[in-house]
């Protein structure tokens, strides 16, 4: 049922746009100054911006980025998050005191203004992007692994485990991880989703992603300059972006009653 | 109920206290030292003389207690573009933003309670998924996708608002529509969750019986114990919001701290940029914490649970 819903087609679309991008690298950033700002279906079915790169191929360029920095942050973030969180609740003791002391701290803070600061502090450009992201991201996979992982040590099947002498890591590895799957994949979902609205906030405020390469965050604050002349220049990548965000909270809902997991 | 309070105050301190090491770590162990950031390209500049004005010549240690007894004194250090002390520059911004924040929670209760309400009465029905699909909707279009969208429709198209800045009347009203609507779309979600839960109740049944009317029902039983995890929830969203504020005050061209933020980032103004960080952190946590007071005293509950404990 929900591979065959609406969100998932559009996450698929999403993901194909990303995958084909390297294919019109060069018609994404080829300047051509005679068809500056044209209007969509003028000269390409979604006009031209501001250099005149036609916009279909600056979406597709900014889907690649966006896909990559959400793989990138999600992936390290909750791998780190996870393994974390679980050998805090393993271990137990100081380290445990330790763990929950700087999850804790990393909360104080505002998230956006934290990854804002981090941002600015690192520096502009991709890498520092999903680095800043991930230092903001782990916080949540380790809470949740924490939380889980404190439940779950008492089960009788992690018990007859450890009675076994089976070594820590492989009753983690083993038997806390595959029940800690749920819950983290609706996670991860959602993460998904915050990762591309950070990842174009953070182009939109400037601090992302720089030019040529393409964000949808950038293109819609060079587009807002134009935004009386031109407003598909803002448009056109924003209703993207709002559509893929849709598309992935609807899908981590539909994920969360399918797999009964309570918030 | 006294000795919770200090507990929590105390607590509070120790977190303000993290926050501040945590910003003076973030200058000095990033990459780079910030003489040489505050310089940039610029030459002719006597660095060594700067160092000691900034007190950069002492060592961590001493740099740290400096920059915390500062803070406490209320000498955050001076922007190097304004040339003024940042607290006063801060200061003149944090009722534009604060404005804006108000406002914008405002909105959201404004669009979520009937929302929430009408999803949590019409449970499953047409309304019901309407109002839900909204909220998904609400939650999944980011500050900087609406705000051009309604300047578009509303300010472009119609003349009704103002494109910018925050001088004319009404000018609030875009801005703090933009900030308010992710937090609505959330509020809507959870009032109509509570509702639900909360309907099913024991109270509820019982003032049934005794002959409530379902308004009464609804809005007097059920509404003023659904509204607890919203006032929590309003309190853990404030974050999103102070972050959130600093995108719409650059979409919007309004004056306020999350706007001078972004400036001074531009311009590596780096006591600004930290001055600013660290005052709306401190803003968060204290809020927080009165949030989670009031928590307690509006749910009698809690506040005999923690009482005995």
């Amino acid at each position: 049922m929900i591979w065959r819903s609406w969100s998932f087609v559009i996450i698929i679309l999403w993901i194909s746009m990303a995958l084909f991008a390297p294919f019109v690298r060069e018609i994404a950033d080829r300047i051509q100054l005679e068809t500056l700002l044209l209007s969509p279906f003028q000269h390409a079915p979604l006009g031209s911006d501001e250099l005149g790169r036609p916009l279909w191929a600056r979406l597709l360029a900014g889907a690649q980025t966006s896909a990559w920095v959400a793989l990138m942050v999600v992936g390290i973030s909750a791998s780190v998050g996870t393994f974390i969180g679980m050998l805090s609740a393993y271990i137990g003791g100081w380290f445990d005191h330790l763990i929950r002391w700087i999850i804790d701290a990393f909360l104080a803070f505002p998230h956006l203004l934290l990854a804002i600061a981090l941002a600015a502090v690192l520096g502009a450009g991709i890498g520092n992007l999903v680095l800043a992201l991930s230092i903001v991201g782990w916080v949540g996979y380790a809470r949740l692994a924490r939380g889980q992982t404190l439940s779950l040590r008492n089960r009788y099947h992690v018990m007859a485990a450890r009675s076994l002498a089976v070594p820590r890591y492989l009753v983690l590895w083993r038997h806390v991880l595959p029940l800690l799957f749920a819950p983290l994949a609706i996670e991860m979902t959602f993460g998904i989703a915050g990762a591309v609205i950070a990842e174009a906030g953070l182009s939109f405020l400037g601090l992302g992603v720089q030019p040529p390469q393409a964000s949808w965050g950038t293109m819609i604050r060079e587009g807002a300059r134009y935004i009386l002349t031109a407003p598909h220049l803002v448009l056109v990548p924003g209703i993207t972006l709002m559509l893929v965000i849709l598309a992935v909270n609807r899908f981590g809902d539909a994920l969360r009653d399918k797999l009964d997991v309570r918030q | 109920m006294m000795a919770s309070i200090m507990r929590q105050f105390l607590g509070m301190l120790v977190v303000i206290w993290v926050v501040m090491t945590a910003v003076f770590m973030l200058l000095h162990l990033a990459p780079g030292d910030p003489i040489g950031i505050m310089l940039g390209d610029s030459v002719g500049m006597d660095e060594s003389a700067l160092r000691q004005r900034f007190g950069l010549d002492l060592s961590l240690w001493h740099q740290y207690w400096a920059f915390m007894g500062g803070i406490l004194k209320g000498d955050w250090g001076m922007s190097i573009f304004y040339h003024k002390p940042v607290l006063e520059l801060l200061w003149a911004r944090l009722p534009a933003t604060l404005t804006l924040a108000l406002l914008a929670v405002a909105i959201a209760l404004l669009i979520a309670l009937p929302l929430g309400i009408i999803a949590a009465v019409r449970k499953n029905g047409w309304q019901d998924k309407l109002a839900m699909m909204t909220a998904l909707v609400g939650m999944s279009i980011p500050g900087f996708v609406l705000g051009p969208i309604l300047i578009i429709v509303l300010a472009v198209d119609h003349g009704w608002f103002p494109v910018s800045g925050m001088t004319a009347p009404y000018a609030w009203v875009l801005p703090a529509l933009t900030l308010g609507t992710a937090l609505a779309a959330i509020l809507t979600r959870m009032l109509r969750a509570s509702l639900l839960e909360v309907l099913h109740e024991d109270y509820i049944r019982t003032a049934k019986a005794k002959g409530a009317s379902e308004t009464r029902l609804l809005l007097v039983h059920g509404l003023r114990n659904a509204f607890l995890p919203i006032l929590t929830l309003v309190g853990l969203q404030l974050g999103a919001l102070l972050g959130g504020a600093v995108i719409i005050e650059t979409v919007f061209d309004w004056p306020g701290l999350g706007l001078l933020l972004i400036e001074s980032i531009n311009r590596r103004d780096y006591a600004l940029v930290l001055g600013a960080i660290l005052l709306i952190t401190i803003f968060y946590v204290i809020v927080n914490n009165l949030i989670e007071l009031a928590y307690r005293w509006l749910d009698p509950r809690i506040r005999i649970a923690g009482d005995s404990a």
